[in-house]
């Protein structure tokens, strides 16, 4: 077997660089196939500042997200989207920032660990965050990740104690993905209490950067959260603009909005 | 208690991991792993501590009703040519099973300190029998139900509201058992320090499909001496018994698992995770799924809103792979007929679920695949009230058959 040409943007280098440079990492998400041209929304957010984009490979039964990206995935799923067809999407353009894709694992297990890693290269992704496996199940995902150069990304969460936070820190690659507040993915009125609290842990414990996300909906709320992290994910809110009908221009001036605010502190 | 660790023939504890075979494991966010290390701890020690194994037994006796008979079904047998008997559990308090996996886990709760439960429930047997066993413990308790559900079942969300329960309607998805799933797996994510998921099968993440296996095991422990007093000290050519999650049949396998009978499995044809699934992870754990290439969960259909479930647990999967257990399934026009041959036979009007079951009997019998003089222990998983309505809109006033 061939290796896959190498495509993409590292996504731990390009993180580094940037926090290392004084900036605060700012990561948007748009759910594959929401829309014909959903392509142009992840081109816009790109102009408009994100280090990093995720892109959601909507799956039928998403238990970790709210009501908007459930709506958002089963809105790409009746129109057809597939894995291959968002992996194929993203395969056309090369981006300047890092790619990685959100997605559950019955996705990478149905289609094979390798195989998946596999068509994530080729698509030029080099991230993958799969938030319904554990570490007592992840090592399998985390090995072929691994052996395709796919840096797979772990959460933790405010109930992780400090023994699992220490082991999550020494597995993730390209970033550690905070998890904000427990509960589902989704736009809040204000910033969880158990944000900060968890984001210092997550500092103390790793020289990784360190991402937070869920329920960051506005760019004070994104800067609050960046504070005692490297940067955050903002996912529900421009998700929710976009079925709500947010033209590509519209997306492009919130994220600009978010990474404002970052760039202010 | 039995907690033999043999892995092989037996259904002893799971791996460390969860794991039967390749199948179970604990497949869910970082945010519910240390919720599920509690329940799979307390569970761990409660089933050791005798104190709490015989309190669960007192209400089964006192406050459910156990122990459910086994009736000797004579009228049905001539009809069919083989020798059947029911194990009973249609005649529990609210009128199947799962009442005796709430007990157990509504006692949990009360030992791990939370004052309140969730649930998902499909055909709302589940629902309604959390909602008994929060009355009965004094937890509060909310149900999340497939909309669609709730609109088959209008009887068991009515029943639920009666003892107390909130009820949720699901909306997402195919609004069914599965979305339910979903939607009680994100609530518990919200209040995991607070309360307790009181999962209704064997299925979900390490240590459901092992405890409630146990909470059922009941059945099986107490038919197989029942069936011994009834047979000269032998165990029935075959044990069979319907499966949607498959709990019931988890609970009476268990009790035959180590004997000789033949196990038997029914899905509903339209649900047939053992038939038409492959290896997948869904809610918490790694099983046999329907689901399409690309690894998108596909909807079961069924006339029955508890074998609605496009996946199995995953000791049943194992079983299947192993050989122990077969695994057939049913389709809804002889599940009808089965359900009104009961009736006429015998005067037991059984769930659409537990009919699934009997309709692979009659059709095994009168093919011989079971042989004419056997000897069969179906388990009665559920009573038919909660039916009745559904069946009638079906058969109309012509339910009277040649």
């Amino acid at each position: 077997m061939s290796a896959p040409s190498r495509r993409g943007v590292a996504l731990e280098a390009a993180l580094r660089a940037r926090r290392d440079a004084g900036a605060k990492l700012l990561v948007t998400y748009v759910t594959g196939g929401l829309t014909p041209d959903w392509v142009d929304y992840l081109q816009v957010m790109v102009e408009a500042g994100a280090d990093a984009v995720e892109v959601g490979l909507p799956f039928s039964d998403p238990i970790l997200d709210g009501p908007t990206i459930q709506e958002a995935s089963a809105r790409a799923l009746a129109l057809g989207t597939t894995p291959t067809g968002v992996l194929g999407a993203l395969a056309g353009r090369e981006q300047p920032v890092p790619l990685v894709v959100m997605t559950y694992y019955n996705l990478v297990f149905r289609a094979g660990l390798e195989r998946f890693a596999g068509r994530l290269v080729e698509a030029g992704v080099t991230g993958a965050i799969v938030p319904d496996i554990p570490l007592e199940e992840s090592g399998p995902w985390e090995q072929a990740a691994a052996a395709a150069g796919v840096a797979a990304v772990l959460l933790a969460a405010p109930v992780t104690p400090d023994d699992r936070l220490a082991e999550l820190c020494r597995r993730s690659r390209g970033f550690l993905y905070g998890v904000n507040l427990m509960g589902v993915t989704g736009e809040r009125s204000s910033l969880s209490g158990s944000a900060a609290a968890l984001a210092r842990r997550m500092k103390a414990h790793t020289d990784l950067p360190v991402v937070m996300g869920f329920g960051i909906s506005t760019p004070e709320q994104a800067a609050a959260a960046a504070s005692d992290a490297d940067g955050v994910v903002v996912a529900s809110a421009l998700v929710r603009a976009v079925l709500d009908g947010a033209s590509v221009a519209e997306i492009g001036d919130r994220v600009g909005a978010l990474r404002a605010a970052l760039d202010r502190g | 208690m039995t907690t033999t660790t043999g892995r092989a023939a037996g259904m002893g504890q799971p791996t460390a991991t969860g794991r039967f075979g390749e199948f179970g494991g604990r497949y869910v966010p970082e945010a519910l792993v240390p919720a599920c290390a509690e329940v799979e701890e307390a569970f761990r020690a409660a089933w050791a501590d005798p104190a709490f194994v015989g309190r669960y037994h007192d209400l089964l006796r006192d406050y459910a009703g156990r122990p459910t008979p086994v009736t000797e079904c004579a009228r049905l047998s001539e009809e069919l040519g083989v020798r059947v008997l029911l194990k009973r559990e249609d005649l529990t308090h609210t009128g199947s099973h799962k009442i005796n996996n709430v007990i157990g886990q509504g006692l949990l709760t009360v030992a791990m300190g939370k004052r309140r439960v969730i649930a998902e429930t499909g055909a709302g047997q589940h629902g309604v029998a959390t909602a008994t066993a929060a009355a009965l413990l004094g937890l509060s308790c909310t149900v999340y139900m497939g909309e669609l559900d709730m609109a088959r079942q209008e009887l068991n969300v009515f029943r639920m509201r009666l003892l107390g329960a909130d009820v949720v309607a699901v909306r997402s998805g195919s609004r069914t058992l599965k979305d339910a799933v979903n939607e009680a797996m994100r609530a518990w994510v919200s209040e995991v320090d607070t309360t307790h998921y009181c999962l209704g099968s064997v299925m979900g993440p390490h240590p459901y499909p092992w405890m409630v296996r146990e909470l059922q095991r009941v059945i099986g422990d107490e038919a197989r001496e029942q069936c011994r007093a009834l047979l000269g000290g032998t165990d029935p050519d075959v044990v069979v018994a319907c499966v949607g999650g498959g709990s019931n049949a988890a609970g009476t396998f268990a009790g035959f698992v180590s004997g000789s009978a033949r196990l038997v499995g029914v899905e509903a044809a339209g649900g047939s995770a053992v038939g038409r699934g492959v290896p997948g992870v869904l809610h918490g754990m790694r099983s046999l799924l329907l689901q399409d290439e690309t690894g998108q969960i596909k909807e079961a259909e069924s006339i029955s809103a508890g074998l609605d479930y496009p996946g199995i647990g995953p000791e049943h999967a194992y079983l299947a792979g192993t050989g122990r257990a077969e695994y057939a399934a049913a389709g809804d026009d002889e599940v009808l007929d089965a359900l009104q041959l009961l009736a006429r036979t015998e005067g037991i009007i059984p769930a659409l679920e537990p009919a699934h079951a009997l309709a692979w009997l009659a059709r095994s019998a009168r093919d011989g695949s079971v042989p004419a003089g056997s000897t069969v222990l179906l388990t009665m998983s559920g009573r038919g009230d909660k039916d009745a309505e559904a069946v009638m809109g079906i058969l109309g006033g012509s339910a009277a058959r040649p």
